[in-house]
């Protein structure tokens, strides 16, 4: 029998411990952005990987998105289809929900985070495309299992809250598709820098309009299509950015206290530590 | 907690395949279709169903049904659907015990999709006809028993941009069929039909045409195989595939091509003839 460690730590230490570790992996990534557009839900994730994916399909009308830990969350997706598969197998296609697949998650990762040594280093998105744009929803799902149920948009990973800030200036109910995805790469840009072209990027969308499963890839010369459109917006959409000068000025303040280099090796500002607040 | 299903605690440590039947057969072994052997074998009580044709035309192949299940000398349903979706580029149809038949179309629909979904990319059509095979060769012992069921495989292969037929027998298969094939118990005339008025390289409408006839011959000389029901509108189910996809004719424009059919049969009953010379 070896003891470690000789000293005593108390349980807080220890949790306190674990999610700064987490969030340390966590926010080593790039972000992935989700967002609601007019006709379903956008995923778009900085990703130079063709084989590693950030984004996948769940099941008909659910779509997830990840950041941290590829082998971590990889087991988690596929988790996911399962529970998805059989779910809609045993009973009917729309006995699958989000909201379930969330709940899953959670149990799961809640688990882990107080029962291993080392909690995931994973922070995910499940998203729901309804019929209409009050039925979508997007769940966040942290790595100590908490749920946010977020309100039209949400961004993991990396220097989220920088993202988030920039994505907010831009974001507004029902943009068309170009104009989404526009705001998601300006959020996903840092300001001054230079966006990343089709081939570093995924990009998905869950589109309400589509016959039987929603989530579509898109990829190659559609996606630089859509690439080209967003770019054609983008005099558009700063219009209605510079009328908000208070916002504009906070995102750009935020924005100043990250330098252009390298990410830092935690986020600043308030995260979820994992006690509940 | 205790009440929870037994594959709960295997979605997140599952290592096998991507084959969703094979996790059902490890986890979930009640949620396969039934495979006991029966006290008693089953006859003509359980309803049957009929007549299945498909045909590769320009680009792609087109699959046609009947609307008709039996048991015995009853018509036990009228609109019966036997050809379905099995994924974006294929289809199947079925003949025999319908239930186990439907059973058997869902499970496979999930298969294909499991494994797109964890994989990131489709099986190749060769993939999934031998795929259908090892599922059709679980159901032998029912099979003896008098639960037959045996489908019939269409799909578009993207590599070879045309159109792929695969037959079945109870044991598994699968054998790759040229230009068309039919199955189920109307299946001697409908391909004797087909041998008739089938064209190499005709357009998606003329073959439908061409499956039409098959079935309304197969119906003309088989107890068991409905005609089109003018009076109640029930219309074959037919399902073309080309490289844009799986699309089911809606009952409107099926409507058309079967009325334009009896239009030509009221003169002549026994149908279009083939040139002699």
């Amino acid at each position: 029998m070896s003891i470690p460690f000789g000293g005593y730590a108390s349980p807080e230490q220890i949790m306190r411990d674990r999610a700064e570790y987490a969030r340390k992996g966590i926010a080593r990534g790039r972000s992935v952005v989700v967002m609601q557009y007019a006709d379903g839900i956008l995923f778009v994730a900085p990703n130079p990987s063709k084989a590693l994916h950030k984004i996948s399909e769940i099941y008909d009308r659910i779509g997830f998105a990840a950041v941290g830990r590829y082998n971590e969350f990889e087991s988690l997706r596929l988790a996911g289809i399962r529970y998805a598969d059989i779910n809609g197998y045993t009973f009917n296609r729309n006995d699958v929900t989000g909201r379930g697949l969330a709940n899953l998650y959670a149990q799961h990762l809640g688990m882990i985070f107080t029962e291993s040594i080392k909690s995931f280093e994973v922070e995910i998105v499940v998203a729901e495309v309804g019929d209409s744009p009050e039925d979508d929803q997007i769940y966040r799902i942290t790595f100590d299992g908490s749920v946010f149920d977020e309100q039209g948009m949400a961004v993991i990973g990396g220097q989220s809250d920088a993202v988030a800030g920039r994505l907010k200036e831009r974001y507004s109910e029902g943009l068309p598709l170009p104009r989404a995805l526009d705001a998601a790469l300006s959020a996903l840009t840092e300001p001054g820098g230079e966006r990343p072209p089709a081939t570093q990027l995924e990009v998905a969308v869950l589109d309400r309009g589509r016959e039987h499963r929603k989530f579509l890839r898109l990829t190659g010369p559609r996606l630089e299509k859509l690439l080209e459109a967003a770019k054609e917006s983008q005099e558009g959409a700063r219009q209605p950015a510079g009328e908000q000068p208070g916002e504009a000025s906070a995102g750009q303040a935020q924005a100043g206290q990250a330098p252009d280099t390298a990410p830092p090796t935690a986020p600043e500002g308030d995260i979820d530590t994992g006690s509940g607040e | 907690m205790a009440s929870q299903p037994a594959w709960m605690n295997s979605l997140f440590t599952y290592t096998g395949s991507s084959s969703f039947s094979e996790f059902l057969g490890v986890h979930a072994p009640n949620l396969l279709p039934r495979n006991e052997s029966l006290a008693v074998p089953v006859g003509d009580e359980i309803p049957h169903a009929t007549t299945i044709v498909a045909a590769t035309c320009a680009g792609g192949v087109v699959m046609a049904g009947d609307r008709r299940a039996t048991s015995g000398n009853i018509i036990s349903q009228r609109d019966i659907e036997k050809v379905f979706r099995t994924d974006d580029y294929s289809c199947m149809g079925i003949a025999g015990t319908a239930s186990t038949g439907l059973e058997l179309a869902r499970l496979y629909r999930v298969e294909l999709e499991h494994y797109e979904k964890t994989e990131g990319r489709s099986l190749s059509t060769e993939g999934k006809a031998h795929r259908l095979a090892t599922m059709i060769r679980g159901n032998l012992p029912m099979a003896m028993q008098g639960l037959v069921v045996v489908p019939l495989f269409a799909a578009y292969d993207p590599s070879r941009d045309s159109g792929r037929i695969f037959s079945y027998d109870v044991g598994g298969g699968p054998y790759e069929q040229q230009e068309f094939h039919s199955i189920g118990s109307g299946s001697i005339f409908a391909r004797g039909s087909l041998k008739k008025l089938y064209r190499e390289g005709a357009s998606p409408q003329d073959t439908v045409l061409t499956c039409l006839h098959a079935l309304y011959d197969a119906a003309d000389d088989d107890s068991a195989t409905g005609g089109p029901d003018v009076m109640r509108k029930i219309w074959p189910v037919v399902a073309v595939i080309t490289a844009d996809g799986f699309r089911r004719l809606p009952d409107e424009e099926v409507a058309e091509y079967v009325e334009s059919m009896l239009a030509g049969r009221k003169t002549a009953p026994e149908g279009p003839t083939a040139p002699l010379r």
